[in-house]
């Protein structure tokens, strides 16, 4: 599994840095940024729920 | 013989969508039938009032989905199709391709703006042909008016300025609203938008407008005329619930729902035309965010799909306004004074400038309910954030 982020898309609203503070941060701004590419198992199951929470649709987790 | 159990889901913007994804998440392998009305694929609409009036984005990057993501999901899209009427104990929904029959039926029609009576020459915004009509106005335009005091008004004025037009923003109430935060940010959003040579006028009341060779002139009952080269009007939107007025389903301002968002045997709905009983209040009420579109379509994807019941969405909204992002998250008492967070001991707040703040809401016993971050530093944002989550009522109700 990999994980993709559209910094121009981010809204800045924090959802994923929430529920998945080990592998999404925010920058000065609030913009994502992503801590680690490739995560696992409770790492991805949480990536997995920012994906579905983002309202901006910034997040992708993808099959690899 | 049996056939593999159907959802329909009426309406592709972004409840439906998410309805749908979810459902093939959670591992629902029936058939799912997703309605859209416009031609286009799914697109996003915030982006609508903000990237692509200001001219960043084309069109394509307001997607929900890239067209490989989009057969990845396998859903049945089938756009310019507009659902006309519900037969609730038949289970058919009836729309412009013929009867659907289903087993589960989603509604997420949304809203539509309100048309001004006095303006019929006013341009409005929902979808995307709108934003990009209005786009190309505000490239032209030398003076705007934006007509309405809620959040697309602030929005739409800050893009005006932003294309270097001289802009009027008009409201009737004498303040400004944002969202699920009502007018607790009124005084805040004024200077803003006066800070950036925005023209308030917030008492102003339209008693008639003619377009002419030269524009539009705006009558205003003070006696004053405006004369502008563009109007927008903003003034509220109304659920799209005329398909459902011969249907037996009970429509007050939105579907009403229970707080799972059950509307009646088989048929639930999600976002803008949903009026989920709140928890609080107890009274069917309508949310008109993104975010809350998105986890309604969720708890009720998780329903149908593994009948788990959801959880009531804490509202979360957002909005930039002439550069200034602001965040709101929780609910927000009217008639209670926002209070800043700075100093607070539980949230580490940096700064109480004005240009930068984390704001609460408290109740009479001091529990947090409502969180805004004013262009705040985000790792004070989601303090606070944590902080609404951490009162007991929220997480029990």
């Amino acid at each position: 599994m990999g994980i993709d982020v559209k910094r121009d898309a981010c809204v800045g609203a924090g959802q994923c840095a929430l529920v998945a503070p080990d592998v999404f941060d925010q920058d000065d701004d609030g913009i994502v940024m992503l801590l680690q590419t490739d995560p696992e198992g409770a790492d991805l199951t949480a990536a997995t729920k920012a994906e579905r929470l983002c309202p901006a649709r910034a997040i992708t987790v993808t099959a690899r | 013989m049996t056939r593999a159990p159907r959802v329909v889901v009426v309406g592709a913007s972004i409840g439906g969508v998410t309805a749908a994804e979810t459902l093939r998440r959670e591992g629902f392998d029936g058939e799912i039938v997703l309605l859209g009305d416009e031609r286009h694929r799914p697109y996003l609409r915030p982006p609508l009032s903000k990237q692509i009036l200001l001219g960043e984005w084309e069109p394509d990057q307001a997607s929900t989905h890239t067209v490989a993501q989009a057969e990845e999901l396998d859903v049945e899209l089938r756009t310019s199709c507009t659902a006309r009427g519900l037969d609730v104990a038949g289970r058919v929904v009836r729309t412009s391709q013929g009867d659907l029959a289903y087993d589960e039926l989603i509604v997420a029609t949304g809203s539509e703006p309100r048309r001004h009576p006095l303006l019929p020459m006013a341009l409005t915004l929902r979808t995307l042909e709108d934003a990009l009509a209005l786009r190309d106005g505000l490239r032209s335009a030398h003076r705007v008016a934006v007509v309405g005091a809620g959040v697309l008004g602030s929005e739409i004025a800050s893009a005006a300025r932003k294309h270097e037009a001289d802009t009027l923003l008009l409201g009737r109430s004498g303040t400004l609203t944002l969202g699920g935060v009502g007018t607790l940010l009124s005084d805040r959003l004024a200077r803003l938008h006066e800070d950036h040579g925005v023209e308030l006028d917030l008492r102003a009341e339209i008693v008639g407008a003619e377009s002419g060779p030269d524009g539009t002139r705006i009558e205003l009952a003070d006696g004053r005329i405006e004369l502008v080269d563009l109007v927008v009007a903003m003034i509220g939107a109304t659920p799209r619930t005329r398909w459902l007025d011969s249907s037996t389903l009970t429509i007050a301002d939105g579907v009403v729902c229970d707080r799972g968002g059950s509307a009646a045997s088989g048929v639930s709905a999600v976002g803008d035309v949903a009026a989920w009983v709140d928890p609080f209040t107890g009274r069917p009420s309508r949310v008109e965010h993104q975010s809350n579109a998105i986890e309604q379509a969720v708890a009720v994807a998780l329903r149908i799909a593994r009948g788990e019941l959801g959880t009531q969405p804490v509202p979360l909204f957002w909005s930039e306004v002439h550069g200034t992002r602001i965040h709101a998250y929780g609910w927000f008492d009217p008639e209670r004074p926002l209070v800043e967070a700075a100093g607070d001991p539980g949230i580490q707040s940096g700064t109480s400038a004005t240009d930068s703040a984390v704001l609460l809401s408290r109740d009479d016993t001091d529990r947090v309910r409502g969180a805004i971050g004013w262009n705040a530093p985000p790792r004070d944002f989601r303090a606070a954030r944590a902080a609404v989550l951490r009162t007991p009522e929220l997480i029990t109700h």
